[in-house]
């Protein structure tokens, strides 16, 4: 059971919510995509951890094939080739990898190598399975490392599988929650929240993914974010106050659900409610 | 025109409330958002016009002609990204499409060609003094390096002549940030005291020192963590870059931004430490003798 | 010898444009026959590696030195293996930097900003 947990501005709470209801679970998985900026490892501290790189492919030529033609390089809708001085340059950086000069090459003139773009770890923390993405510094592009990331984890049956999904509702969160069962939206009550919370909201009705809403971040005050849910009909799964010592405790990167009682009982209430929302609407949605 | 980027790593740190206080204190003539994916400066920036809009023409996007097709699979399988699905037709998913023409190359009776495809909004705000530029990438976009780059080549053009431009970044490391980096005459980094917030700063700061940019780093919502913030103080002493200072966490400012305000316009602590931030921040951004 | 200018309209009084790889035009600019010609640069259009496409065009066309206000990491590989040497160009007309050129005034250019995707080809 895939769990998606998303918003679409950053510190809202993403990384509170899923690392929490992770840590509440019995023997689940933790998937962090938010490969730019990883941090669910942080909270975790996983054990055992075992790397893989990931890369992407790249053209390489052979300048003894190579007739100087250039149909690649005007093929080359990145512009990624340049033919100087009877040679062809390869921009590793600027390719986006699509194999098309390979095709179009009357000589075979060219093959392709692998650049690594960035690593995907597993590791163990408690009953916890952590997965972490990361795409090094300079990368254009985080995709390649999501799909592997998805891909690797296999659900046993029941599993529970929560995957923190970056921010926004660019391509790489698309990728994200293409095959969640269900999303779980995170917002926090400023009007710069709800505004981003209206993004994330036409995404998971565009992918037509079953979700709710947690608000985070909950002071005595008017919350824009509520009013939202109310005025659309969303269903909210629960409410987290705006509290100094979850703060703090979240700042430090210590898991709030295994320090204190009371935030045990609020994430594990949580918890209940999702998985009651998850069943119900795998139930109506077969 | 001296360029002030705002930058954070992470998301949620005050890179917008800071920026909308610096506009407000500096009554900025050019500002621009630069965060197209999430653009939220417009809603503090208190424009009561409406903006000068153009459609932002991003990849082109494969299109399969139905009439012409024979179902012979080619573009599928040589598709990378995944973009072509067969249906009881062939068609292509628009979102994961990148434009790269090889369907197009290889289809045997010629079905595909690649069309311009909308992928954002740019707005331009402008009046006898100001310009603000800003834009909206559109859902499942991937190209919001060149948006950011026309959101900033849209505030130069319409205001040649300011003396200083301030723009408010994006979240993360990647394309976007890239793009905006390239041309700005200094970075403030705004960092929050958390061990995630410390991560992801010091993967901004790793970026931004690629371009050799002038860099100065602040510390937002600094009392929610005084052994963080010590550290972040120490780490920037270690690399020799800048500290400009310390903005509380101010439950004042959450109210001011809800009703459509900065944290200047109210009577708090974060806008008072705010304006102190400012004036060293545009101390540094002028300073002679660099280069 | 021919130079290269990046250039905002098509005219040796037009200013040099800031960018190299977005220009809209390129003057080409023969020193010793002062012979000109523009190019409406193709590079405007593209997603990214506009730096890359526009100094092949400049390779293309036998420059020897191309004098811009900036240029990036990637275009600077190309143009260096096309022994196209840059220099940096001055605020002004095009006409201003091609005398200043000309005067031995102009500078090479030694600061390359990071490419927008990366670092340099191979």
């Amino acid at each position: 059971m895939r769990i998606a947990v998303l918003s679409g501005k950053g510190g809202t709470g993403k990384t509170l919510v899923s690392v929490n209801l992770a840590a509440i679970a019995k023997a689940s998985t933790y998937i962090d995509c938010d490969v730019e900026e990883p941090n669910g490892h942080l909270f975790f501290k996983p054990e055992g951890v075992q790397e893989e790189e990931i890369s992407v492919k790249i053209p390489k030529v052979d300048n003894e094939l190579c007739n100087g033609c250039r149909k690649c390089v005007d093929f080359c809708k990145f512009n990624a080739l340049a033919y100087i001085k009877n040679k062809l340059i390869v921009f590793d950086d600027v390719c986006h990898s699509c194999g098309g000069c390979i095709l179009v090459c009357p000589e075979r003139a060219l093959t392709e190598k692998e650049k690594v773009i960035g690593k995907v770890q597993k590791g163990v923390s408690g009953e916890v399975t952590v997965w972490t993405g990361i795409l090094n510094t300079g990368e254009a592009t985080g995709i390649p490392i999501i799909q592997k990331l998805l891909a690797e984890d296999n659900p046993q049956g029941d599993q529970l599988i929560f995957i923190d999904c970056p921010p926004g509702s660019a391509c790489i969160v698309m990728e994200s929650i293409k095959d969640a069962d269900y999303c779980v939206l995170v917002a926090e009550p400023t009007l710069f929240g709800v505004h981003n919370l209206n993004m994330v909201y036409e995404l998971v009705k565009l992918f037509n993914r079953p979700f709710g809403v947690v608000l985070n971040k909950c002071l005595e005050e008017d919350n824009p974010a509520e009013k939202f849910c109310l005025e659309k009909n969303i269903k909210i799964l629960g409410r987290i106050p705006f509290d100094n010592e979850l703060g703090t405790l979240n700042s430090n990167a210590e898991i709030a659900v295994d320090k204190n009682e009371k935030y045990r009982e609020l994430f594990s209430s949580l918890f209940d409610t999702v998985i009651k929302e998850v069943h119900h609407e795998t139930i109506t949605n077969s | 025109m001296k360029q002030l980027l705002i930058l954070s790593g992470k998301g949620g740190t005050g890179k917008t409330t800071i920026a909308s206080a610096f506009i407000k204190l500096s009554d900025a003539e050019s500002y621009a958002d630069c965060d197209v994916d999430a653009p939220n400066l417009h809603l503090i920036a208190g424009w009561n016009s409406q903006p000068k809009k153009t459609d932002y023409y991003g990849l082109p996007k494969a299109e399969i002609n139905l009439e012409l097709c024979i179902e012979c699979d080619q573009c599928r399988q040589n598709c990378r990204f995944d973009a072509i699905i067969a249906y009881s037709y062939y068609k292509v998913d628009p979102f994961a499409c990148e434009g790269c023409g090889v369907c197009e190359y290889v289809c045997p009776v010629k079905a595909i060609t690649l069309k311009p495809a909308v992928a954002g909004e740019l707005m331009l705000y402008s009046d006898e003094e100001k310009v603000f530029s800003t834009a909206q990438l559109k859902m499942g976009s991937g190209t919001s390096g060149m948006l950011v780059t026309e959101v900033k080549k849209q505030m130069k053009s319409a205001a040649a002549d300011s003396e200083m431009a301030i723009i408010d970044g994006s979240p993360g490391i990647g394309c976007p940030v890239i793009a905006s980096l390239s041309g700005v005459d200094m970075v403030l980094i705004v960092a929050e005291p958390s061990i995630s917030g410390i991560s992801d700063m010091e993967r901004i700061i790793n970026t931004a020192a690629k371009f050799g940019t002038k860099t100065a780093v602040c510390i937002n919502k600094y009392n929610t963590n005084i052994k963080n913030t010590e550290k972040i103080e120490k780490f920037c002493e270690n690399q020799g870059l800048p500290f400009i200072g310390r903005i509380p966490f101010d439950s004042k400012a959450v109210n001011a931004i809800n009703n459509g305000q900065t944290i200047v316009d109210i009577d708090c602590t974060s806008g008072k430490a705010v304006k102190e931030v400012y004036h060293k921040t545009i101390n540094l951004l002028f300073e002679k003798g660099d280069g | 010898m021919k130079i290269a200018i990046p250039i905002d309209e098509k005219s040796l009084k037009a200013n040099v444009c800031v960018s190299f790889g977005r220009a809209p035009y390129f003057l080409f600019y023969n020193t010793v026959t002062k012979e000109s010609y523009y190019l409406d640069n193709t590079a405007v259009a593209s997603q990214g590696g506009a730096g890359i496409r526009a100094a092949q065009v400049i390779a293309d066309h036998g420059v020897k030195a191309l004098l811009t206000p900036r240029c990036g990491e990637n275009a600077e590989k190309v143009l260096s293996d096309a022994e196209v040497l840059v220099y940096k160009s001055i605020s002004g007309t095009a006409q201003e930097n091609i005398d200043a050129f000309i005067g031995e005034q102009l500078n090479l250019l030694n600061d390359f900003h990071a490419g927008f995707h990366g670092h340099r080809g191979n």
